[in-house]
Formats: C-alpha cells, sequence, structure tokens
C-alpha cells in the first residue's frame, strides 16, 4: 500500500484516477482505517488530503457556508455561526462514535462511504446543499442528496473527490433538526433516522419544508414535505407527515431491525424532528 | 497458643485501601497477554472456517509455506490425538480436525516474521470444504431430523429416539409436582427464550509461547486458571506438567470467559515446529466468533400458587445449548433455577443439545441467570394477577436455615429472607414512579465454589510478608488476600505484597471462577498466616525458654499466655523475623487444601425503567442490588463485584445476544452490534451489602461475584412488562420486540 499526502485537489486526483488498484482518499479516516484494520479492503493506494490548502476551512458563502471537506465534526459544533443557522445538520454530525472519533471524522467523509445509516446526511440533504467535486475531467457542483447511489457505493467517478460541501443561504424564522433511534445513548448506528428543515412565516405557518430519512431505504429518501406546508403543525399534520415518512420507507430486515421497526419509527422520528425544528424556527428554545 | 476459629471483629478486613496493581494499571505499566514479548519472536495468525459446519476435503499449506518469512504452519494434523474427552474437546475448538463446526472454527496456524507476512500466508493456504447443513438453534438441534453437530456423543441415559445433538439430560427436585398443581388456585405455564450472550472482557485472548528444542516451554497468557492451561496444553502437546510452565499475565477482564484456552495450544504448536517463541492475539472479530459465549436457552416455566401467594408447586424444563460440544451448565441452571425459595414440591428437567455455534464456556454464574430468569418473570406474573405484591410473595416463600432446596442440599444459615427485607426497607420499593416508567423486581441465587488451592506466605526479615498465591486476579483478589493476611498477622496491609505465582511455584490451583478466591484463597491464606505465626510463637517461646504452647499471638506479636507463663514483654512480629536467621531459619506457612463449605449467596434487585412507547427504546432509571456477601472484605470491591455484574444482566436483558443469519455465520462479530451497555445507559448502581456470615469460612466470608447476574434478566423484565402492560417472554428486549409487544403483534 502507497501513502501519499496531496497538495492540491487536481494532483489527489490525477493519483486517485491513476491508480490501477484500488485507492482510497483518506481525511479523518474513521471509516477507512477501521476498514483496512478489519481487512475489509487492501487499498493500493490511500490520497491523504487534508493538506489540500482550504480543505479545512469553514468559510461564509453566498449568505450560506462553504465547509471544507476535511473539517472535522467537532470543529462545526464549536462554530457558532453554523450551529445557528443549521443546528440540525450540525447535530447530526455530532452523533457520529465517540468524543474522539468526531475530532477526525467529517461530514464530506460520511457522504462518500455510502452507508445508507449514514448520520451526517440526512441533514445535509434536507437542507439542500451541495458538494464541489474535482475530478479528472474538472470541478463540477452536484446536490448532496445525488452522491449515495446504495449501501458502499456513491455516484462519484473514478478520481473524483469532494472538496467541499456548501450549506445555502437561510431565510428568516428556518431551522432544522435531526433524530436517529439507536437501541443504546450513544457511540452507535442509526437502526432509523429523519431529518426536518422548515421555515415559518411570521404567523407560524411552515411555508418551506424538506424531510429526509436515513437508514429505511439503500440511500437516503425525502419525504412528502408538503404534508406540513401551510400548516402550524397541527396533531393531523404531523400524523400525515409520519403517514408521508412511512410511505416512502423501503428497508432490510437486519440485526439492527426489522423492517416494521425501522418504517414505524421513522415516522415518530420524522413528527418529533419536525416539532423540534419548529420550535427552533419560532425561537423556542 | 490460643487461636479461635472464626473472628468476627476485624482491624484490617472491611476497610477499603487502594489495590496493589492500581498504579501499573492506571498509568498503562501493567503487563497483559499481548504485552509480553520475547528476543526472536515471531507473530502468528489463524485461518478460520466461513462455513457453519463442513467437511474439510483437503488443506494446501503450500503456498503459504513458501512465502519468505513464515516459519511455520499448523494443522488439525499437527496434534495427537488425547484420551481425555474434555481436552480432546478444547483441542477441537482450538483446531479443526475432519469437520469445521462453527463460523470462526480454526483450521489452520501459521507463525511469521511479521504480521503482514503472517496475514497474507493465511490468505495463501487453500481449503476445500464440503459444507454441511447446519443448524444453530436449540430448538431446533433437538428435533430428531435435525442436522447432526457431531455422532455418538450422547452420554448413556439420554433417551433413545431423540437427535443424536441432544447429549445431556438432568432432573432435580422433591416432593409430588401435579399434587402441588392441585392445591394452587392459579397455575400459569410460560415458554422462555434466552440469547446466547458474550462475556464482553475488554481484553482479547492473547499468549506468546516459546517451546525449546529440548522439550521444555514458557507459556505466558491472560487466564482465569493457568493451572488448568498447564493441564490442557501439556495434555494436547504430550507434554509432562513439569515442562511446561504457565504464567499468567494481569488480565483485562474474563468472567468465565477466561477458564479455558482457545489459542494457547496453537501458540505452543507453532513454536515447537519454528523454533522460535510465537505471540498470538486475538482480534475482537474472533474473540465473538470463536471464544466461548454462555448457552442459548428455551425454556418452559410452570408454577403453581395459592390466592395469598404461596408456591404450592413448581416444574421447569430448561433446553441449553453450549455449541457444538457437549456442556455441562445445564445441570447448574436446573439446579439453580427454583433455588430462592422453600417449595414443596419442585422439579427440574434440564435437556442439553449441539448447535453449530462456538464451544461456550462460563459466563459469571454459568446457567443460573437463564433459569432463575424464567422462575422469576412467572412469579411476577403471577403476583400481577393475583393482585400481590411481589417482594411480600417472594418472603412467603423464601428459603431459610433448614430449607430443602430444589437441588437436594438442606441449607444452612443464608441470607435470603434478609436480602428481600433488606429490598423492602429501601427507599428505591416506595419511591414514585413517572410517566411511562416501571418497577420490576426479582432474586437470584450463586452456589459459589472452593476447590483446590494451595498458598505459601513468607515472612521477611524486615517485618513484612510476601504472599504467594496461584489464581489470577480479576476482581482486586490481591487486596483482599492481602487484607485477610494483615488481619491474620496482625501488620499493616501496606506491609504485606500478593504475587499471582506461575505453575511452578505452588501445587495445583483451580481456576479463578465460581466466586471462589476471595472465599478458598482467602481461607488458605488465613490458614497459612496461621501456619506461620505458630512458628512465630515457637520462635519467641525458645527465645524467651518457655513452652511453645505458652505463647499467644495477639495483634502481631507474641505474648507470655499469662503470668505462669513468664513475664516477658510482647515481642513483635519485625522482632521476630529479624532474629530468624539465629532462631532456625527463614519463617514461612503454607496451607494447601481442597476447600469445602463455600457459602451460598442471594441478591434481590430492584429496578426501574422508562420505556418510550413509540419506539420501545427502554432506559434503566434507577436500580439497587441488595446482596449477602457473608463478610466484605474489601468493600468497595465487593460493591465493584454487585455493580459490575448488574451491568452485565442489564446489558443481556435490554441488547446483547449472538444473533445467527439463516446461512448460520455470526452477523454481529463487534462491539458496534453486539451491544454492550456504554456508561450513558446507565444510573448510578446503588448497592445494599449484607453480611450473613458463611458458617464455613473463618471470617465468614461467601463469594460475591456472580450472584449479582443472575436477577437483572428477571429484574429489567418484569420492570419492562410492567410499564408496557404485556409480559415479555424473551431476552434481550431489543426495542424492536418491545415494540412489537406494545403494538400486540
Amino acid at each position: 500500500m502507497r501513502y501519499m499526502t496531496a497538495e492540491t485537489a487536481e494532483a489527489a486526483s490525477t493519483a486517485l484516477a491513476a491508480e490501477p488498484g484500488l485507492a482510497r482518499v483518506l481525511a479523518g479516516g474513521t471509516d477507512l482505517l477501521v476498514q483496512l484494520k478489519a481487512g475489509m479492503i487492501q487499498p493500493d493506494l490511500v490520497v491523504d488530503i487534508k493538506k489540500i490548502p482550504g480543505i479545512r476551512e469553514i468559510t461564509p458563502e453566498a449568505g450560506g457556508w462553504r465547509i471544507g471537506a476535511a473539517v472535522a465534526n467537532a470543529e462545526l459544533k464549536e462554530h457558532a455561526q453554523v450551529k445557528a443557522d443549521w443546528p440540525g445538520v450540525v447535530e447530526g454530525a455530532n452523533l457520529i462514535g465517540s468524543t474522539q472519533v468526531q475530532g477526525r471524522c467529517t461530514m464530506a467523509g460520511n457522504l462518500c462511504n455510502g452507508s445508507p445509516a449514514a448520520d451526517a446526511v440526512p441533514g445535509l440533504v434536507a437542507a439542500d446543499a451541495s458538494v464541489t467535486i474535482v475530478g479528472p475531467s474538472g470541478t463540477r457542483v452536484a446536490k448532496v442528496a445525488d452522491i449515495p447511489a446504495g449501501p458502499g457505493r456513491t455516484t462519484l467517478a473514478k478520481g473524483e473527490i469532494v472538496t467541499a460541501i456548501h450549506l445555502p443561504a437561510r431565510a428568516p424564522r428556518s431551522a432544522d433538526a435531526y433524530l436517529r433511534f439507536i437501541p443504546r445513548t450513544e457511540m452507535d448506528i442509526a437502526v432509523a433516522s429523519a431529518a426536518v428543515s422548515l421555515t415559518l412565516s411570521e404567523d407560524g405557518t411552515v411555508t418551506h419544508a424538506r424531510v429526509a430519512l436515513g437508514a429505511v431505504a439503500p440511500k437516503v429518501v425525502l419525504a412528502d414535505a408538503s404534508t406540513i406546508i401551510g400548516t402550524k403543525l397541527d396533531d393531523a399534520a404531523l400524523a400525515a407527515l409520519a403517514k408521508a415518512a412511512e410511505s416512502v420507507c423501503n428497508p432490510i430486515d437486519d440485526k439492527r431491525g426489522t423492517i416494521e421497526f425501522r418504517t414505524s419509527t421513522a415516522g415518530v422520528l420524522a413528527r418529533r424532528a419536525a416539532l423540534i425544528a419548529y420550535n427552533r424556527a419560532k425561537g423556542v428554545k | 497458643m490460643a487461636l479461635d476459629d472464626k473472628k468476627s471483629r476485624f482491624k484490617y478486613v472491611g476497610t477499603t485501601p487502594n489495590r496493589p496493581d492500581g498504579v501499573d494499571k492506571v498509568t498503562g505499566k501493567a503487563q497483559y497477554g499481548a504485552d509480553i514479548t520475547a528476543p526472536g519472536m515471531l507473530t502468528g495468525a489463524i485461518l478460520r472456517s466461513p462455513h457453519p459446519h463442513a467437511r474439510i476435503v483437503s488443506i494446501d499449506t503450500s503456498a503459504a509455506e513458501a512465502i519468505p518469512g513464515v516459519r511455520a504452519v499448523v494443522t488439525g494434523k499437527d496434534f495427537a490425538p488425547v484420551e481425555d474427552q474434555g481436552f480432546a474437546d478444547i483441542g477441537e475448538t482450538c483446531m479443526a480436525r475432519d469437520k469445521v463446526l462453527y463460523d470462526g472454527h480454526p483450521v489452520a496456524a501459521v507463525a511469521a516474521t511479521t504480521p503482514a507476512i503472517a496475514k497474507a500466508a493465511i490468505r495463501a493456504i487453500k481449503v476445500e470444504y464440503a459444507p454441511l447443513p447446519h443448524v444453530t438453534d436449540v430448538d431446533e438441534a433437538m428435533r430428531p431430523d435435525a442436522p447432526v453437530v457431531l455422532e455418538g456423543r450422547a452420554l448413556e441415559h439420554v433417551p433413545a429416539g431423540m437427535s443424536q445433538n441432544v447429549t445431556n439430560t438432568c432432573e432435580f427436585g422433591h416432593g409430588d409436582v401435579e399434587a402441588g398443581f392441585a392445591k394452587a388456585d392459579l397455575v400459569l405455564e410460560r415458554s422462555f427464550k434466552v440469547a446466547a450472550a458474550h462475556q464482553g472482557y475488554i481484553e482479547p485472548h492473547a499468549c506468546m509461547a516459546s517451546v525449546t528444542s529440548d522439550g521444555r516451554a514458557d507459556l505466558y497468557c491472560c487466564t482465569q486458571g493457568h493451572f488448568f492451561v498447564r493441564a490442557v496444553c501439556s495434555a494436547l502437546m504430550g507434554m509432562e506438567a513439569s515442562q511446561l510452565r504457565v504464567t499468567a499475565s494481569e488480565i483485562g477482564g474474563g468472567f468465565g470467559g477466561k477458564t479455558t484456552v482457545f489459542i494457547e495450544p496453537v501458540a505452543l504448536m507453532l513454536s515447537k515446529k519454528s523454533g522460535r517463541p510465537v505471540k498470538l492475539v486475538m482480534t475482537r472479530d474472533e474473540v465473538f466468533k470463536a471464544s466461548g459465549p454462555t448457552v442459548h436457552a428455551s425454556i418452559d416455566c410452570k408454577i403453581g400458587m395459592t390466592k395469598d401467594g404461596r408456591i404450592t408447586a413448581g416444574d421447569m424444563t430448561l433446553r441449553y445449548s453450549g455449541g457444538a460440544w457437549p456442556s455441562g451448565t445445564i445441570e447448574m441452571g436446573a439446579q439453580a433455577g427454583f433455588a430462592a425459595y422453600d417449595m414443596p414440591a419442585v422439579r427440574t428437567i434440564g435437556w442439553t443439545a449441539l448447535t453449530n455455534r462456538p464451544k461456550e464456556i462460563s459466563y459469571r454464574a454459568p446457567g443460573a441467570p437463564q433459569a432463575v430468569y424464567a422462575v422469576e418473570a412467572v412469579i411476577d406474573e403471577m403476583c400481577q394477577q393475583l393482585g400481590l405484591d411481589p417482594l411480600k410473595t417472594r418472603l412467603k416463600n423464601a428459603a431459610a436455615k433448614g430449607t430443602l432446596s430444589s437441588y437436594g442440599v438442606t441449607f444452612d444459615e443464608i441470607g435470603m429472607v434478609a436480602t428481600l427485607e433488606a429490598a423492602q426497607a429501601h427507599p428505591h420499593w416506595s419511591a414514585p414512579l413517572g410517566p411511562n416508567q416501571g418497577r420490576g423486581v426479582a432474586a437470584g441465587f450463586w452456589f459459589n465454589f472452593g476447590g483446590n488451592t494451595c498458598v505459601t506466605l513468607n515472612i521477611n526479615t524486615d517485618g513484612t510478608a510476601s504472599v504467594t498465591e496461584g489464581n489470577p486476579d480479576i476482581g482486586g483478589s490481591r487486596a483482599s488476600i492481602s487484607l485477610m493476611a494483615a488481619e491474620e498477622l496482625g501488620i499493616r496491609y501496606e506491609n504485606v505484597r500478593t504475587i499471582v505465582a506461575d505453575t511452578a511455584s505452588l501445587g495445583y490451583n483451580d481456576n479463578t471462577d465460581g466466586s471462589r478466591v476471595t472465599f478458598a484463597v482467602g481461607l488458605a491464606t488465613i490458614k497459612a498466616a496461621r501456619a506461620a505465626i505458630k512458628v512465630m510463637c515457637e520462635r519467641a517461646a525458645a527465645l524467651w525458654g518457655i513452652d511453645a504452647e505458652a505463647v499467644d499471638w495477639i495483634d502481631g506479636a507474641a505474648h507470655p499466655s499469662g503470668p505462669n507463663a513468664g513475664k516477658f514483654p510482647p515481642m513483635t512480629l519485625a522482632e521476630i523475623a529479624a532474629q530468624s536467621f539465629q532462631t532456625g531459619g527463614p519463617i514461612a506457612g503454607h496451607h494447601e487444601v481442597n476447600v469445602d463449605g463455600a457459602g451460598v449467596s442471594f441478591g434481590v434487585h430492584i429496578c426501574d425503567v422508562e420505556v418510550d412507547p413509540e419506539t420501545g427504546h427502554t432506559l434503566v432509571k434507577r436500580y439497587t442490588v441488595v446482596q449477602d456477601a457473608g463478610k466484605a472484605v474489601h468493600p468497595t470491591y465487593v460493591e465493584g463485584q454487585m455493580q459490575g455484574g448488574a451491568v452485565q444482566g442489564i446489558g443481556w436483558a435490554l441488547n446483547e445476544e449472538y444473533i445467527y443469519g439463516k446461512d448460520g455465520r455470526l452477523q454481529n462479530a463487534g462491539f458496534l452490534d453486539y451491544r454492550i451497555p456504554v456508561a450513558s445507559d446507565l444510573p448510578k448502581i446503588d448497592t445494599v451489602i449484607l453480611e450473613i456470615p458463611n458458617p464455613g469460612h473463618p471470617y465468614g466470608v461467601r463469594g460475591v461475584g456472580e450472584t449479582p447476574i443472575v436477577p437483572p434478566l428477571a429484574a429489567v423484565t418484569n420492570a419492562v412488562s410492567r410499564t408496557i402492560g404485556k409480559r415479555m417472554y424473551q431476552v434481550p428486549m431489543s426495542p424492536p420486540r418491545i415494540l412489537s409487544a406494545i403494538k400486540g403483534a
């Protein structure tokens, strides 16, 4: 196995594209190192992207935020303004692993690992976030929602790396929230999860909403948010949202949960996350 | 000299000094199994079967042997057959012979100059398998048409016509069960399932073996019993016990799981073939797949009760499987199930069957948590149906001195009633509950062991003492043993150092298991100290020119026993020790014994849970352990045992389980999906230590380590069942199972 530290995104991309064997990107390494240690993969090339200028920075951008691909989730948590704009994205990112893991792991890595249960991804999809991708044929921008292709797979072409995540500007009275179900209280992987991002009118009516569900399908899925748009999240709206969430679930039966359990829990979490986001948007602590 | 056999007032015993191994452990200096190295050492690695059940057609190791740096390759053929069936079975778990019997069963091993070469060599070994049908569930394994795991292993008394997987049956009890049920106002029969749980110790199995060309060997390993390791390994290697010295490293948890060997014979064989020291360390994945979890169980339990809560009869059938080899754990489960109660009629029938799973090994009170869970859950459901208080009902039926137990022993002084009364009096029992919360209670029992024990106590010339014992310290036993030696000798705890010696230094010591060490090694230490005191009294008597019989040992000094004995100032241990070279040489005490009289121990646990009615997520909100310790030698470590056992039981009750796929492979061989509780999952575990002296120990000590894992399965089950208003009959109660019960599916 060869190890390479890339000085530029282009150099990283070139090396990854040129590698005839198995190549992997190293950012925080919290998935890669575990896979190496467990003998799940034996890459021929590992490219460390942490030295690429700007890749560990959080910068304001068009009213929103540009999060470098190698920004550790713990750094995100300590960024008061990002947290104020996107509390749900930040809390999802910081449910991954332990405190030690959070000091290393990144949202981009979580996205590119391709796990349907990734805790950082539903929040980014609900936020309608984008990514910048550098590849052999240049730089392109894509929606986060379009990156996962299924368990362990992404739509990234050989040699393509994500260099930044873009969180859009926030309208007034907007907020988000993320909830996941785990059997324990921490150090676990989502059995089902839900992220809700919404914007309210001055009278507290939901004018815009996106609801993304994790661990209930091969990749993050959106639930029909029109169930709560135009409402003030009354019981009927919440029940309709839960039903809408359940209806898009396509989970597997496995050691972590049954189809029935995951479906029902996704509905519960969507409803609860919507309420948290709603209260945040109204400024209720 | 006058020495009271029994002691009830203590100077050091009952205090809580720091453990002697503490500083090394918190500063990283302690040497665990994987820390032992030797010059020229090779790294070992093991190739494991991906099949749950298959015939080995061929193993081609030539490509592996050709890799530069590979120094030895071992397969089952390298081990000669041994006569002792128990040792043969253990040998076969370490290396398969003709068939692989579980996912993870070793088929070959290598030793190489680097870990990377060892891994590459493992991948280069070609094994051809002929897969066979498999069975991983005990109920399925007992069906006459089930795939047969091993042929010809049923004991003679197993009835004909059953599956060959059924290897043993047993029955315990007394009285007329049917007549008892006829007297009952309510007879309730329920069926239960308990998943296999792993001991979950933090330190994976690790060892380092070095065999010389003239046939001697040294083995270092993390184990709960290096004398047993020597017995097994010398038999499998065809060595004399005297030529194999085994040294126990510090141990990062065992809980029964390190009372056998999984890798040590392989390391020895690799070392023998390579002529170099070989280190072998399991990965966590290997620990889960191929070191013993406990049995899994299927249980039918029937109890009769009068309207006022008197149990009239109990009848239980237990079906345990300890994996691919015969297991004796069923006998302990069948004896323990009803042991907490005074019953006019009781019968427990046990069955054990083979399945394509790794060979079970002891886990903290092996066999008891499963059986007691069923009994305590049925009693709780009956209390609900009859509108009875669960603690009062248990008190009404509690075993006491003179009770003929469910397993045939008549109890001496025991603490069941006192334990229930203490639980009743605890503020937890009457504390208010919040919404979606419920409270469960359950009792538990464990026999406790004594066993073979050999201790040497040396008096040093500076007035200190060294205790040499042979049981690896897994729960602070070096501190407890030092306390007992200090108490007996009358010197300070800090002046005693207890070490765990290798197999060449002492006679045979049974494993650190059965909650036996503080009791049995403590007893032998007290007796060894008394032997040394006898010598010191003789030395003082000689110096004084009086009869040795006329010398008493009081508070660390020899005293003339009365005015007639002569008027001499007391002579301290330090003074006697300093003159020992002039009075006859070094002073030591020694004691070897097969200890009997381990007092049984009872515990009662109170558990509050909160259940999320929409997801089944369950949090333990409050938990109290009440237990009889006989005499708490080091109360902090007794408390630690009570808390640790409760936590392991809580984990098993809620999430821990071995999950096998339809393909017979283990689905969750790691701590991510084998969910032991993390700190944030738990409240502080409150403890109440009772001290009802064990008549079988000079200080009244009872073992305390195992009883606390017995009640939690039922305590948590009863709490969850009362919270959700539906009874739960399966452990673990993972959220999908609880939600399914809530929804009435």
